[in-house]
């Protein structure tokens, strides 16, 4: 009533209704305590009604005893009975140890009632009427008969019912506020004055939206969208293409994207049994990286639709076209559809341009180790070999047939026929030395007028004049001995160093030796009708790889590795200086006509230059697989050929015109192989033409030298 | 003196600008950026020369052309992604401050664009968009089948699906499909669309596996665009048809029994394809004969009687399942099977229960074809066709109607080939379609043939055999309106045939005289061995064309080594084209040669188990 009183008077302005939740929180606060109350009986009175329908034989003995007991308890009773224990809201189980459990108003120990045992329990439910309505309530200990009302409420609770009898929930509603005005106000405050007052602040946001309308800044707000279109908004398609003219595209460079590729028939669900793959496929197909695969499946066959699955891998795949189709960067390539024989150059077939050698005609054998070098002589009837066997055989060209024999002891590098016709003579790079030697074959009087000749200019020899120029000639001169001239020799030059190089000038007065580890000193010139060399050259250039005469006119060409330098003799300077595009040169040959060189290089390259045209080369080839050893012309025919490693010899035609203005025609006419490749580096050594007829002769590692025609 | 023209200042370096630089420039994130080269159709080029382009850095960046970006400046949607993010931001502030009023103000609110201006700038005329609709179509029937989640809204599914439809509808009106194939990854589709080849693919249904590696975001962004595209083609394939757009049925209100929502009744009957659409106008041209335009740019009387001849064939083929009626057991994939066959002019129904608008009952006595997909099936009719589906899609790739034999319930069905692949020369052809090509039916018969001794004549023999088969099969038939337009059909396919037959004849007369030379070169080359004897004795020889087969040798010998020596003299530019096409002619040739192989000792092994069988008989 109270807390009521103080609601009331605090708010005094409040509305009807509060006060009404007021009224009503009360009633229920109300309610809420006896709920309590019979919540917390209930908690207690099951054990008891159990005990009651077990046993029903001893309810009059606990029922006097309770009524004993509670006849006690009526003298402190009031009106404030609940608060007869102070203790308040605590577990009693804190007094369990205790005499007493708790306190009363006067702070008095409140004594534990005598524990009945089990023969007074007995006892009491036999004899008391009462006993099934006693009850122990717990704060004091103490027995309480429940009242006739009391047990009624709780049958009632048990039963789902109202606890209150009296109480009928269907009662007709009685309307306390209604939806009609009353009369009179609820409250008596009069309004205040700003209710009758316009609102300023509500004055300028009015004044605000209506400039905002009046500037077309503020529209009205657009009519909900329906249900239906909420749930189906299909958007409206119409004619969009109405003319297809009037528009100028705006992509200037547009690349539109490749189509995706079609499936083949592998991609079938039922593929011909071919396109399956193998185990070993499958197993190679898993191997590999994804972007490596031709195929981004693999075939498989079903033996009918109804068991075909959804790809795995579908939507990755069309994940990726949309990644390509903005992601990746597009460019337009040249498709080249080309016809590949267009590429092939028009050349006049190879038919045409006989005489040049096809077939392997003579092969000839007698050496015992590679077969480093051969020439022929100028008459064409006899070939010489030198081997790194130590010997130089020379052969009747027209019948395989070694004439003879000539034993050097050290292998053989270079052997050159002398090109002058009325001289019998081969020279011969062997070791340190270059031996003129005289195989005293052919024409019986040319033999003897070469000895004749060789002999009157030793004879005519002035001394080596050391002494006279100060200078000290490395190359040395000797007459061979007696033994030694009837093998053949007829003279010797010492060399400081290793001779690798021997060439003759087309008179066959003068030839060149090359000595590649000399230094400065690497290239030498002889003279064999005065029996004298010089040394043209006072610097080194680099590793000489080949030295030559210039055919008729007093040139000198001396290749280095990358370069080829062409010497005035007369003039003694440097006239030319052509570079190959190879890495290093292994050999070098020049046009009988003297116009066109080409050389061989180690990079499987042979190069042509034209020396009125330009320093560089006119064409490069590369014909064969692995390095070149040996190129040659031949001397009258528009020939020539260069030997490799890959026991191969490309036979080309050059043809050179007279008219300056039309470059030199090279067709390749012919592959010739016959040569063994054996299992060391070495293929074909050397190569040579035959003097006058098409043929060309070839000297390979395989210890033969054989002849094509 | 002028002033000094600084390097990159002009040219390929200002033309193309890179990614980041792009981004910064439009002002946008990259997640917007994205969205907008995908709508715009804005793709990265790739520079000609990327060390001019990187102002002297090579280091591997995207590079968009400039003048794109600018036109991207100018685009309105930019604006509208803007909007859209403050929106988002807002969004986000009213909900925090659990403001629901707010939160639905906005959201009434929320910024839309729509995309019919893109459409009609990337595709200035309807040409150019059908020609792009290949990625677009197979990207909608993938959506139209994905199952919904977070980020694929309903919607957009639904409206994949109306599209798709409304598209395949167009192609039965239109007959404008021309062939199909089912691959491992799904079924091809190639339709003839205003003369544009449009190809798409449509995954099979069953057995989808959960997805990973996938960003649907950007794939629905796609799906975006392809949408309003597809929408916009469809209107206009469907207005210059004559037809509604939306599409109505002829029919209303027929199937009352119905399985669906209300709502959905009408797209599912659509989706069912066994109806016609309804025309704006009542069909007074529909069987307009074409004018002939006399000598449109030639006077050639063989010309225009060919392209007689091919119109007619184009018909012939166009309603080549016309008068056939189908009925599709529960199995098989309706509506890749409805689609199909009502685009060639055939009836087909299925189990009412199965889908909405099955038109008759499996019972009834005029169904010809019945499509079935298990190994046995009880209760069968007499009068019709029990056929795989393979059958359907072989006869619209062969362009005829093949016989059934070989594809009834529980048969081994005859590969199914790939109509797309056209064979160069060199490649690889699979026997059954040189046969098919060759005119015949089967390849038994040359399995047969094969394994005895026989000549060409016998082979010939068993053909009109198969051919006499084929007419009885087709006797067998109640309707005799239906035998001859099948026959017609045949006719006309064999007219068809017979060009592209000559075409390959000649080829392979080509083959055949080169095999027999090699043949001749290996009798030239060594004694005649016992074994090669009977070798050559299995094979087929047409008489000795030549006497001096060694001379010939020798002449090609000669040939092979003139053109080694000319190819050596190929500078070096042209060289490495030169042996990059005759590698990649190697490779193919390789790829041929192991197939053939493949295929023989296949075919070798079935040889002997039949024989063993036989023996075992």
């Amino acid at each position: 009533e109270a807390t009521l009183d103080s609601n009331e008077e605090d708010d005094n302005s409040d509305s009807e209704e509060s006060q009404y939740s007021g009224l009503s929180e009360d009633e229920s606060s109300g309610e809420d305590d006896s709920e309590d109350e019979i919540l917390e009986w209930e908690s207690d009175d099951d054990e008891e009604e159990e005990e009651e329908e077990e046993e029903e034989d001893g309810v009059m003995q606990d029922i006097e005893v309770n009524g004993l007991e509670s006849k006690s308890n009526e003298i402190d009773s009031s009106d404030e009975e609940d608060i007869r224990n102070t203790i308040g809201n605590v577990p009693l189980e804190w007094y369990k140890e205790f005499d007493h459990i708790g306190y009363d108003l006067m702070g008095k120990k409140i004594g534990k009632p005598a524990k009945s045992d089990e023969l007074d329990k007995f006892l009491d439910r036999m004899d008391n009427p009462d006993y099934w309505r006693t009850v122990e309530d717990r704060k004091t200990g103490q027995k309480v008969v429940l009242s006739d009302k009391d047990a009624e409420a709780i049958k009632r609770f048990r039963n789902g019912q109202y606890t209150d009898p009296s109480y009928d929930p269907y009662a007709p509603w009685v309307e306390f506020f209604t939806n009609e005005v009353m009369e009179h106000p609820v409250k008596a405050t009069p309004p205040h004055k700003r209710s009758f007052i316009p609102s300023l602040t509500e004055k300028k946001k009015v004044s605000q939206y209506v400039h905002a309308m009046k500037m077309g800044w503020m529209k009205p707000m657009k009519p909900l969208p329906s249900e239906e279109e909420e749930q189906d908004p299909r958007p409206s398609y119409y004619q969009l293409w109405t003319s297809d003219s009037d528009f100028t595209r705006r992509f200037k460079h547009h690349i539109p994207a490749p189509k995706l590729k079609l499936p083949g028939h592998a991609e079938s669900y039922n593929p011909p049994a071919e396109y399956l793959l193998t185990e070993e496929e499958e197993l190679a197909w898993k191997d590999q990286e994804p972007e490596d695969r031709r195929r981004n499946f693999i075939p498989q066959k079903f033996s009918s639709l109804r068991l075909v699955p959804a790809f795995k891998r579908f939507v990755n795949e069309r994940f990726e076209r949309c990644l390509d189709l903005y992601l990746c960067p597009r460019q337009r390539k040249m498709r080249m559809n080309v016809n590949p024989e267009d590429l092939i150059p028009k050349l006049p077939k190879p038919r045409e341009l006989q005489p040049f050698p096809t077939v392997q005609s003579l092969v000839y054998r007698g050496h015992s180790a590679v077969v480093r070098c051969l020439t022929a002589s100028l008459d064409g009837q006899w070939m010489a070999s030198g081997s790194d066997d130590g010997t130089v055989k020379v052969w009747e060209v027209s019948t395989a047939r070694c004439m003879k024999t000539f034993t050097l002891g050290h292998a053989v590098k270079r052997i050159a026929w002398n090109p002058n016709s009325s001289v019998c003579l081969l020279a011969v790079a062997v070791e340190k030395q270059v031996l003129l030697l005289n195989p005293g074959l052919g024409d019986r009087l040319i033999i003897s007028h070469t000895d004749s000749l060789l002999q009157s200019a030793l004879n005519s020899r002035q001394d080596p004049d050391e002494s006279e120029t100060g200078k000290k000639i490395p190359a040395d001169w000797h007459e061979c001995s007696a033994e030694e001239k009837a093998n053949g020799l007829r003279i010797k030059i010492s060399h400081a160093k290793n001779v690798t190089h021997v060439s003759w000038h087309s008179k066959g007065d003068y030839f060149v030796s090359l000595m590649p580890e000399g230094q400065s000193q690497s290239v030498f010139i002889h003279q064999l009708s005065r029996i004298r060399s010089q040394i043209p050259f006072s610097k080194s250039k680099g590793l000489v790889q080949s030295v030559l005469f210039h055919p008729t006119r007093p040139f000198l060409f001396v290749a280095t590795q990358r370069y080829i330098r062409v010497y005035n003799l007369l003039k003694q300077e440097l006239s030319k200086k052509l570079t190959s595009s190879c890495k290093w040169i292994s050999s070098m040959a020049i046009h009988p006509g003297g116009d066109n060189l080409i050389i061989g290089s180690y990079d499987c390259r042979l190069s042509w230059f034209d020396l009125d045209l330009s320093t560089k080369p006119y064409q490069t080839l590369r014909h064969q697989k692995k390095a070149i050893r040996n190129v040659c012309f031949h001397r009258s025919y528009p020939l020539f050929a260069s030997c490799s490693d890959d026991a191969s010899v490309v036979v080309c035609h050059g043809r050179v015109y007279n008219d300056l203005l039309q470059n030199p025609l090279i067709v390749p006419v012919k592959v010739l192989r016959g040569h063994e490749e054996t299992k060391g580096q070495l293929g074909v050594t050397d190569c040579h033409f035959h003097p006058t007829q098409p043929w060309i002769f070839s000297a390979g590692a395989d210890h033969t030298v054989r002849l094509f025609t | 003196m002028g002033q000094r023209k600084r390097k990159y200042t002009s040219g390929a370096a200002t033309a193309y600008i890179s990614r980041k630089r792009a981004i910064k420039r439009l002002q946008l994130s990259l997640k917007d950026f994205r969205r907008l080269c995908i709508l715009k159709g804005i793709y990265p080029h790739a520079p000609n020369n990327a060390k001019k382009v990187g102002k002297g850095s090579t280091a591997p960046k995207t590079y968009y052309l400039l003048k794109d970006i600018q036109f991207l400046l100018h685009e309105p949607i930019v604006n509208k992604f803007r909007q859209y993010k403050i929106f988002l931001r807002k969004l986000s502030k009213a909900n925090h401050k659990r403001d629901p009023n707010a939160a639905r103000r906005l959201k009434i609110h929320k910024p839309h664009y729509k995309l019919d201006h893109i459409v009609k700038e990337r595709y200035p005329s309807f040409l150019d968009a059908v020609r792009d609709l290949d990625d677009g179509l197979s990207m909608c029937f993938l959506f139209a089948t994905m199952p919904k989640n977070s980020v694929l809204k309903s919607k957009i599914i639904n409206l994949c699906r109306a599209l798709t439809v409304e598209f395949q509808h167009y192609c039965i009106a239109n007959k404008c499909l021309r062939k199909v194939f089912i691959s491992i990854k799904g079924i091809y589709y190639q339709a003839d669309i205003q003369g544009e080849t449009v190809t798409w693919i449509v995954p099979h249904r069953l057995g989808q596996q959960p997805l990973t590696d996938v960003d649907f975001k950007i794939m629905t962004t796609f799906v975006e665009f392809y949408t309003t595209l597809l929408g916009f083609i469809n209107f206009k394939l469907y207005t210059d048809l004559g037809l509604h757009y939306p599409p109505k049925l002829e029919i209303e209100g027929q199937n009352d029994d119905d399985y669906c929502l209300p709502q959905d009744k009408n797209d599912e009957k659509l989706a069912a394809f066994t109806q016609t659409l309804q025309a704006v106008m009542n069909e007074q041209d529909a069987d307009m004969i074409p004018d002939e335009f006399p000598a449109d740019q030639t006077n050639d009387p063989d010309m225009i009687e060919r392209a007689k001849v091919e119109q007619e064939e184009m018909k012939a083929f166009q309603s080549l399942f016309k008068g056939l009626k189908f009925f599709i057991n529960r199995e098989v994939p309706r509506e890749s099977m409805a689609f199909i066959i009502r685009s060639f002019g055939g009836q087909v129904s299925w189990d009412k229960t199965l889908h909405l608008g099955a038109t008759y009952e499996a019972s009834d006595e005029t169904i010809t074809h019945h499509i079935v997909d298990r190994p046995s099936l009880e209760n069968q009719y007499l009068s019709r066709y029990y056929v795989q589906p393979q059958w359907v899609f072989d006869c619209i790739n062969m362009k005829k109607l093949l016989p059934v034999e070989q594809y009834f319930i529980g048969a081994t069905l005859p590969p199914h080939l790939s109509p797309f692949v056209n064979e160069d020369e060199g490649e690889y052809v699979p026997p059954e379609k040189r046969m098919f090509l060759d005119g015949k039916t089967s390849l038994e018969e040359e399995d047969g043939e094969l394994g005895d001794e026989e000549s060409d004549d016998e082979d010939e023999d068993e053909i009109e055999e198969s051919d006499d088969e084929d007419e009885e099969v087709e006797e067998d038939d109640d309707d005799d309106e239906e035998e001859e337009e099948e026959e017609g059909a045949k006719g006309f396919s064999e007219a068809d045939l017979e060009k592209k037959y000559e075409k390959l004849r000649g080829k392979k007369e080509k083959k055949v005289s080169e095999d027999e030379e090699e043949e001749e070169e290996e009798e030239a080359d060594s004694a005649v061995t016992p074994k090669d004897k009977r070798r050559k004795k299995m094979r087929v020889s047409s008489g000795a064309m030549e006497d001096s087969s060694r001379s010939a040798r020798r002449l090609q010998q000669q040939e092979a080594e003139e053109k080694k020596l000319s190819v050596m003299m190929i500078p070096k530019k042209k060289k490495r084209l030169y042996d990059r096409i005759m590698t990649s002619k190697k490779k193919k040739n390789q790829e041929t040669k192991k197939l053939q192989e493949k295929r023989e000792k296949i075919d070798e092994d079935k040889r002997k188990m039949k024989r063993k069988q036989g023996k075992g008989k």
